[in-house]
């Protein structure tokens, strides 16, 4: 039984069609590379994993169980956790509180809750150092580099256990050094038995880390295999429409 | 000797106290603020008197004390423009009800039903149903005023029933502090209402997560959104949190004139946006604080009071406290302008 099931999931916003009867499978410790052409419908597919819209067609299943998300808080609730591309990040707040953001650690009696402050400054900061980023927990993301920025986004799916890890584009602007933290990052989840799926324009990332490749092309699954069965021209002909379909 | 991983991590951007302080605008307009007493005191004999003191705490506590709430909705990007208008329905229903002859612990929180029921609705238009919060609160700032106009039925009312005492000690009266060498001090009881007030207010935004959720919805309401802050009730709150203000300010002031008008608290809109703009607020959301409401408030009420002792005509006020508005403003987009450059 599979993780988490998409079967046959169409999305459609008034007149445009942004998927249509994608079925996908995610199991535990599998990294799955989704790749496509901008427009193809990759992110909206991981944001219908995520909570964010429900699908117009199809059902979603978590471990043969039906489950529906009305907003991103009941996915978390399901051990679904997610990078978004644009990182969802409040300017004016410190790298610690966009961590923590909807989470916050509290401390105090009864209800007088109060932040606490040393906790999550200290746990942001072991979250940062984990990812081998110079992000500080008290800067504002303000005054931050991408790939700081980037950091304070991946953190936040680190907070829980999740089950599932959805990442849009983490590596699109970082540096060297901090991709191979990313890649590392993502084998770590696997052999936790978490299931990874990497949205990616970078085929070296994706050939480097994933288990199974999947392609869209114009809200259309074409291809679903093994990684070590394809090649980067492959996926670039299925991405492009030189091939068809697989 | 280059820094460790977890050395830089731990640096922070402001390496001490001073230049944390330096960097922000309240600090600035706190200075102006005292440096605007000094000079008073030094050139006008009477400003510095405890009379005069007295009288000018007593009119800004007024202002200041809605500025709270505003600068909370300012905070999460929103604005209130009804806030004068609910003062008055707010005292004109303590007001009118109590000359009816209902008693003081029933008709307070009457008035502050009132009050809350507006912020409510205000709350409701502009984070459920979506609309813009400047055009709800305009919109709210005539029905009110006009509901307000209705119940008093055109009549100057200054009589209060039977517990008349308690409405005009509540806004009118004062506390002596004693204090060693000194002839003890007078503080009007809407001060210690603003006093009290402030902490709440200013501990709330740095110390709960409510505030903490004030200023991520302003910074990204989408992000906020997306990482499960529950956005719409925290919006339908705070609207109703700045309502109370101007109804408790209402009630108050009420008080202390010992008689309402249907002139109550008109034009003060933007008095308290002033405040709180001149306070630090940034009217595109996410940034504010409840020390500089009150020295926004009290700034303005510093030059109006020393235009009044040296003699100036009251007409050039308003060219003083707009001036000011955007002097402070200005100021201070120019140094964060330099600083990223």
């Amino acid at each position: 039984m599979a993780l988490l099931e998409l079967s046959g999931i169409s999305k459609h916003f008034g007149a445009i069609q942004a998927l249509t009867n994608v079925s996908l499978a995610l199991n535990p410790g599998e990294v799955v590379g989704l790749m496509g052409d901008n427009g193809a419908g990759k992110s909206t597919l991981v944001k219908i994993i995520a909570g964010n819209y429900p699908p117009s067609h199809g059902s979603i299943q978590m471990l043969g169980r039906k489950v529906a998300f009305h907003k991103p808080a009941d996915a978390r609730a399901e051990g679904i956790e997610i990078v978004y591309q644009d990182l969802a990040l409040c300017d004016n707040l410190t790298a610690a509180a966009n961590v923590f953001l909807g989470r916050e650690l509290t401390t105090g009696f009864g209800s007088f809750r109060f932040l606490n402050y040393r906790t999550m400054y200290q746990r942001a900061a072991e979250l940062f150092a984990e990812l081998k980023s110079e992000t500080r927990p008290r800067d504002l993301v303000r005054r931050m580099s991408g790939g700081q920025r980037q950091a304070v986004a991946i953190a936040r799916t680190r907070l829980s256990e999740p089950k599932i890890v959805l990442m849009d584009e983490p590596t699109a602007s970082i540096s060297v050094r901090q991709v191979a933290e990313v890649l590392n990052l993502i084998r770590r989840l696997r052999d936790h038995d978490i299931a990874v799926v990497l949205i990616s324009h970078r085929m070296p990332d994706v050939f480097a880390v994933s288990d199974r490749i999947v392609v869209l092309r114009r809200g259309e699954k074409v291809a679903d295999k093994a990684i070590v069965a394809s090649s980067p021209e492959e996926v670039t002909g299925l991405i492009t429409g030189a091939i068809e379909s697989v | 000797m280059p820094m460790t991983l977890e050395e830089s991590i731990h640096k922070q951007v402001h390496g001490n106290l001073l230049g944390w302080l330096v960097s922000r605008q309240t600090f600035w307009v706190s200075v102006a603020a005292v440096l605007a007493f000094v000079t008073l005191s030094l050139s006008s004999d009477v400003f510095a008197t405890q009379q005069n003191l007295f009288n000018v705490t007593r009119n800004f506590a007024f202002v200041a004390i809605i500025a709270l709430g505003m600068t909370a909705v300012i905070i999460t990007g929103g604005i209130d423009l009804s806030v004068g208008a609910v003062l008055a329905l707010s005292g004109m229903v303590i007001g009118m009800s109590m000359n009816t002859g209902t008693p003081f612990w029933l008709a307070v929180p009457l008035a502050l039903g009132v009050s809350l029921l507006v912020g409510a609705f205000n709350g409701a238009m502009t984070a459920y149903v979506g609309m813009p919060s400047f055009v709800v609160t305009l919109g709210m700032l005539s029905i009110a005023r006009s509901l307000a106009m209705v119940l008093s039925n055109n009549r100057m009312v200054y009589e209060f029933g039977p517990d008349q005492a308690q409405l005009l000690t509540l806004g009118g009266g004062f506390i002596s502090v004693g204090l060693p060498f000194l002839n003890p001090v007078r503080i009007p009881n809407p001060v210690l209402f603003l006093v009290v007030m402030t902490l709440i207010v200013g501990l709330s935004f740095r110390w709960t997560k409510w505030g903490r959720h004030l200023f991520a919805i302003g910074g990204n309401e989408e992000a906020a959104n997306l990482t499960g802050v529950p956005v719409r009730r925290v919006k339908l709150s705070v609207y109703m949190f700045c309502s109370l203000c101007a109804g408790i300010a209402g009630i108050l002031e009420v008080g202390w004139l010992g008689t309402i008008t249907t002139s109550l608290g008109q034009g003060m809109e933007l008095t308290v946006i002033a405040a709180a703009v001149i306070g630090g607020a940034n009217l595109t959301g996410g940034v504010g604080t409840a020390f500089g409401a009150v020295v926004g408030a009290a700034l303005i009420e510093v030059i109006r009071n020393s235009l009044i002792l040296l003699g100036i005509s009251t007409f050039w006020q308003g060219t003083f406290v707009g001036s000011f508005i955007i002097v402070a403003v200005l100021f201070d987009r120019l140094r964060t302008r330099t600083a990223n450059d």
